[in-house]
C-alpha cells in the first residue's frame, strides 16, 4: 500500500470519513525522529495496509488539524477510528514496538 | 542460522559508526544494527554540531551521522536499521538476535549510547505530547510567542534554551544549583541573550495541566519554599541515562548502568565483547570522545581476532 499524503483539506475524506482505521504521522522536514520512524511507517503500511491505512501530515503546511488535535509534539502518531481518536503515541519506536501498539488495527 | 561474522556492531551514532568504519577497512565485514529509529543516535536531535573539529563553520547533527554512515557504508560496512532484542555474549561463536533471527560473531562491538532522563515528577507521562518536550528541534516550532521553560544546566539545556529563543517569548531555565555545568561559551550566549530568564536552585516538583500544560510547579533547593511558574510548555533537558539493558546479566555495570570496560582499553570482562561510547562514558559524553572509543573498540576488536593480546602487537 505504503503511506499516503494528507492536508488540513482532504483530512476529512481521507481520514474521518474512512471506512477503515487510520494511522496519522504528524511530522515536519526539521524533526530527527520523524524522518527515523517513517521507513518504519513505510514497512508497516506495505504488510498492513489492507487493514490499516497510514497517512501522513506534514504540521508545518497544515495547521488546521494541526491545531484541532493539540499536536504539540512530532513525532505524534494518531490512530483514528470512524472519526474518532482512539489512540496516540508519542515520539518514535521501532517497528516491534509500533506493531505491538497497534495490535488491535491489524 | 546465517555465516558467523567477524563483528557484529550493535548500535550507530558517532561511536558505532567510528567502529564500524575502521573495522570495514580492517575488512572484517562488519554488520552493524544501527537500530530502527535510534539510527544515527543522540546527534540526530540536534542542530549545529560546533564543536567537532574539522567542521569551522560547524555541521548539522544529521548532516555529519549521514555522513559517517556513508563513510563506513564506502568501505563494505553493512549497516541495518533494525533493533537487537536479545544477546548471548558468553556463547562461541556469540548471538546476537534481531526480531527472532539469530546473527551469528566472533566479536561484538557496543554502542548502544544512551536515552534522554525523564524528571519523574507528577505529570510528566499524562502531558508528554501535551506541552512536555524532550526534543526543542522536533517541537520548538509549536511554542510561538510563548513563555515556555528549559530544566537543566548543561549544555544540551543551553543548547535547547538557545535554540528555542527562536520561538518562545521567553525561555525559562529552571536550575536545581547556583550556577551552570555548561560550557563557558554557552553560558555567555545563555546569559546574553534578552529572551532567556533564569530560576536559580530550583527543581520541578510537579507539571501543573489536565489535557494540557498549564504550569510547573517549582521547589527551591535551599529554602524547600514552593512556587509555581505559569508555562505552554517545558523542555526536560537534565541528562542521560545508559542504554544497557540489553546486557544485562551479561556485562557488568556500575551503579547508574554504564557498562565497564578495562580502560584505557574498550575491553568488557567477555572475550571478544567490546564497548565504546556513551553507554561506557559518563564523563565526557562529546561526539568526538565517541567517535574515539569507537575507533579504539575496532582495533581492539581486531587485535582480539586476530590472537592478539597485547596493545603493541599491532599497533
Amino acid at each position: 500500500m505504503g503511506t499516503k499524503k494528507v492536508t488540513d483539506e482532504t483530512f476529512d475524506a481521507d481520514v474521518l470519513k474512512n471506512d477503515k482505521p487510520v494511522l496519522v504521522d504528524y511530522w515536519a522536514e526539521w524533526c530527527g525522529p520523524c524522518k527515523m520512524v517513517a521507513p518504519v511507517l513505510e514497512a508497516i503500511s506495505e504488510e498492513h495496509g489492507d487493514k490499516l491505512d497510514i497517512v501522513k501530515l506534514n504540521v508545518d503546511e497544515n495547521p488546521v488539524v494541526t491545531q484541532k488535535y493539540g499536536i504539540l509534539n512530532i513525532p505524534t502518531l494518531g490512530v483514528f477510528k470512524n472519526g474518532e481518536v482512539v489512540k496516540e503515541l508519542v515520539g518514535a519506536r521501532s517497528k516491534s514496538a509500533l506493531l505491538r501498539e497497534l495490535a488491535d488495527f491489524i | 542460522m546465517s555465516a558467523i561474522h567477524e563483528v557484529i556492531v550493535i548500535g550507530s551514532g558517532p561511536a558505532g559508526y567510528t567502529a564500524a568504519l575502521y573495522a570495514a577497512r580492517a575488512q572484517l565485514k562488519p554488520l552493524v544494527f544501527e537500530g530502527s529509529v535510534t539510527a544515527g543516535g543522540a546527534l540526530m536531535n540536534t542542530t549545529d554540531v560546533e564543536n567537532y573539529p574539522g567542521f569551522p563553520g560547524g555541521i548539522q547533527g544529521p548532516d555529519l551521522m549521514d555522513a559517517m554512515r556513508k563513510q563506513a557504508e564506502r568501505f563494505g560496512a553493512e549497516l541495518r536499521a533494525e533493533d537487537v532484542t536479545e544477546v548471548d555474549l558468553t556463547a562461541d561463536p556469540k548471538r546476537v538476535i534481531v526480531e527472532g533471527e539469530t546473527h551469528l560473531a566472533r566479536a561484538v562491538i557496543i554502542a548502544t549510547g544512551s536515552r534522554y532522563r525523564e524528571l519523574g515528577v507528577p505529570g510528566e507521562k499524562k502531558l508528554s505530547g501535551h506541552g512536555v518536550s524532550w526534543c526543542a528541534t522536533c517541537d520548538g516550532f509549536f511554542f510561538r510567542e510563548q513563555e515556555i521553560a528549559v530544566v537543566g544546566g548543561g549544555d544540551s539545556a543551553m543548547e535547547e534554551a538557545l535554540f528555542l529563543t527562536r520561538f518562545a517569548r521567553t525561555v525559562t531555565v529552571i536550575h536545581r544549583r547556583a550556577q551552570l555545568r555548561a560550557s563557558k561559551i554557552m553560558q555567555e550566549r545563555a546569559f546574553a541573550n534578552p529572551k532567556i530568564k533564569f530560576r536559580w536552585n530550583s527543581e520541578v516538583s510537579e507539571i501543573l495541566g489536565d489535557t494540557k500544560i498549564t504550569g510547573l510547579r517549582l521547589r527551591d533547593t535551599v529554602t524547600g519554599e514552593q512556587s509555581e511558574l505559569t508555562v505552554g510548555g517545558v523542555f526536560v533537558a537534565i541528562g542521560h541515562d545508559p542504554r544497557s539493558e540489553l546486557f544485562t546479566g551479561q556485562l557488568a555495570t556500575d551503579a547508574e548502568g554504564y557498562l565497564l570496560v578495562e580502560q584505557p582499553s574498550t575491553r568488557t570482562a567477555i572475550p571478544g565483547v567490546f564497548a565504546c561510547g556513551d553507554v561506557v562514558d559518563h564523563t565526557y559524553r562529546q561526539a568526538v570522545t565517541a567517535a574515539g572509543t569507537g575507533c579504539a573498540a575496532a582495533l581492539d576488536a581486531e587485535r582480539y581476532l586476530a590472537g592478539g593480546t597485547n596493545p603493541q602487537d599491532t599497533y
